[in-house]
């Protein structure tokens, strides 16, 4: 099985980190350790969902910067914007005013993400064969946790293109037709989710070949705020200016990264799950099930869907709310001259609406071979035994089974056990021998995925 | 490697529970998931069995590298009629469990199914033991 190499965007800041294991407990991949004194990210396992970041007390979980620098190579520079940036601000900021800071700050075209769930509409775009229910492939966090944790759900994922790339997609082919060549064309997003940074920035992906970058939400929301205090008044003066390439969009669109957003209006049954360890319950539940009488399942690794995610700025309810009211001062329908407009890259859309199915990722087998996973299965067992059994993760390990888990692997040794150390330190020794030190190379973990700030 | 589950009669509740604990170690083998799918299945049909028709029992699962064998004992009163109870759609489920969703019929089709050999004995006033054997392709 050949597996990508994924570009992760979360990194431990060694200089912060207290090696508390805060973030270790939450991580829902198992996928952090301490070690040395701070926390280390195995990389092969991080879906990049950001729970580490959200919950560190010490803000030493960091997400890699983009610069507006990468703009510069390019003379057409697209900006494809989720609502849920406009949602950052409070009502005294209108959405023509953020249009025109982003103006401002460099690009050339503006499209709104969510555009791309009307040109799905537009397109009539249906779905391949597929197990019931048909889970959501909009949150990428939740693709990557599904590769990973529940593989058996794979063929119930969605292969539709996001509503991102469907509008990065036309604004390519709008650009083209006016006349811009496309290598000097660059397609930017703007986005709230280290998970969908990870996904761009991993090459040889789909959204890599798809955006030429991606900039974060919370550096966008920054610069936006300082040309808003510089320009106030010329700002305020405006009544039309800058505004979308792709003027209007429908209320359904625009509500599409809320919690429910994405859930069929037509009667079909259909369920919304959000934030992670929700997304977990119903994914254990889900996979157990036989038949399940539900058609759609949106996920959302966020609390709240998208307005949650983990480079926001504001309340996510506040957030939440400016996008429902925006919403409701949408037409239903988009108007037929944007339909048309849609219609006329058929062509050249609908080829590419679909994408490859996800495939399993498998991080998580405790051996290539049969035969000796077994043996450390049985290992595993007899480890976990003789363990305290109170998960307190002062041996750098999340659960007194997963230091079961890198002991068998030679990952870590009994040794590690705090607890175990206190009650009998004799008895430490002769299990030890028994089951083995860790190997001085950990081969696990990704050296990449921890920076170091001296 | 071998692990034993108890299932007690007439607690819907835990149904699952003994797949789904059978369901992550296999997961942790690396096995396919569409072999761990039929597993869970089976298993889990066997189980709500145990818990709907006998007086209690446990499922036993054996994995080795090239099968996996999950067993389901249970303590009695055994199935009078076979044949009948492989028949799709036959149930022997009362008004009360049809209620709660069960009773369908397809239990034991479903073993068959989802398994690549199943092996039954059972006997009326008896108990009833179903091994299913699952192959792991190309180990």
């Amino acid at each position: 099985m050949a597996e990508t190499l994924f570009h992760h965007t979360l990194a431990v800041r060694q200089d912060r980190c207290k090696s508390c294991t805060h973030c270790m407990k939450r991580c829902p991949t198992g996928a952090i350790r301490i070690e040395g004194g701070y926390a280390r990210i195995d990389g092969q396992r991080c879906i990049d969902c950001g729970q580490c970041m959200s919950v560190c007390p010490h803000d030493a979980m960091v997400v890699e910067q983009s610069t507006f620098d990468q703009l510069l190579t390019y003379t057409w520079r697209v900006a494809i914007i989720p609502a849920v940036l406009f949602a950052q601000f409070d009502d005294q900021v209108t959405e023509r005013q953020v249009c025109r800071a982003l103006t401002d700050c460099g690009f050339t075209h503006l499209y709104l993400s969510e555009t791309g769930v009307d040109i799905l509409r537009t397109l009539e775009a249906d779905e391949p064969e597929h197990d019931t229910p048909l889970i959501s492939d909009f949150c990428p966090a939740v693709v990557r946790l599904i590769q990973l944790r529940y593989p058996v759900l794979l063929n119930n994922l969605s292969v539709l293109r996001t509503p991102a790339q469907m509008t990065a997609l036309l604004a390519r082919a709008e650009l083209e037709a006016e006349g811009c060549l496309p290598e000097e064309t660059g397609v930017f997003y703007i986005t709230p989710c280290a998970a969908k940074m990870a996904q761009i920035k991993t090459e040889g992906s789909d959204d890599h070949a798809i955006f030429q970058g991606v900039l974060n939400l919370d550096s966008v929301y920054n610069m936006v705020q300082a040309l808003l205090a510089k320009n106030k008044r010329r700002y305020g003066q405006e009544t039309d200016g800058a505004w979308f390439h792709f003027p209007v969009f429908t209320r359904t669109a625009v509500q599409w990264s809320l919690v429910k957003g994405e859930c069929p209006t037509n009667g079909a049954r259909s369920l919304a799950v959000d934030e992670m360890h929700n997304v977990i319950d119903f994914l254990e539940q889900l996979e157990n099930e036989d038949e399940v009488n539900i058609d759609f399942l949106e996920l959302d690794a966020c609390a709240q869907g998208c307005v949650g995610g983990i480079l926001t700025v504001r309340n996510r309810f506040l957030a939440a709310e400016r996008v429902r009211h925006w919403s409701n001062q949408l037409p239903q329908e988009l108007p037929e001259e944007l339909r048309q407009r849609i219609l006329t890259y058929r062509g050249v859309l609908l080829p590419q609406i679909h994408t490859e199915r996800a495939q399993p990722k498998s991080a998580l087998r405790l051996d290539e071979d049969m035969g000796k996973a077994l043996h450390k299965l049985e290992k595993v067992r007899e480890i976990v035994k003789v363990l305290p059994g109170i998960d307190c993760g002062l041996c750098g390990a999340p659960t007194c089974k997963a230091l079961a888990e890198d002991i068998a692997q030679s990952n870590a040794s009994i040794r590690q056990c705090v607890v175990l150390k206190l009650k009998n330190p004799k008895e430490l020794n002769s299990l030890s021998r028994i089951w083995g030190e860790r190997t001085p190379a950990t081969k696990a973990l990704d050296p990449a995925a921890t920076e170091r700030h001296e | 490697m071998h692990a034993s589950y108890p299932v007690m009669a007439g607690d819907f509740t835990i149904a699952g529970n003994a797949s789904s604990q059978i369901k992550r170690t296999l997961k942790q083998l690396d096995v396919p998931p569409l072999t761990i799918k039929r597993i869970v299945v089976a298993t889990f049909e066997a189980e709500v069995n145990v818990i709907a028709h006998s007086y209690g029992g446990e499922v036993i699962c054996d994995i080795e590298p090239d099968k996996v064998v999950v067993q389901v004992v249970d303590t009695g009163p055994g199935i009078p009629d076979l044949e009948l109870a492989m028949t799709e759609g036959y149930s022997t489920a009362s008004d009360e469990l049809r209620e709660m969703g069960y009773g369908a019929g397809m239990g034991l089709p479903n073993i068959k199914k989802n398994s690549d050999k199943l092996d039954i004995y059972t006997a009326a006033g008896d108990h009833t033991h179903i091994t299913m054997t699952f192959m792991l392709g190309g180990a």
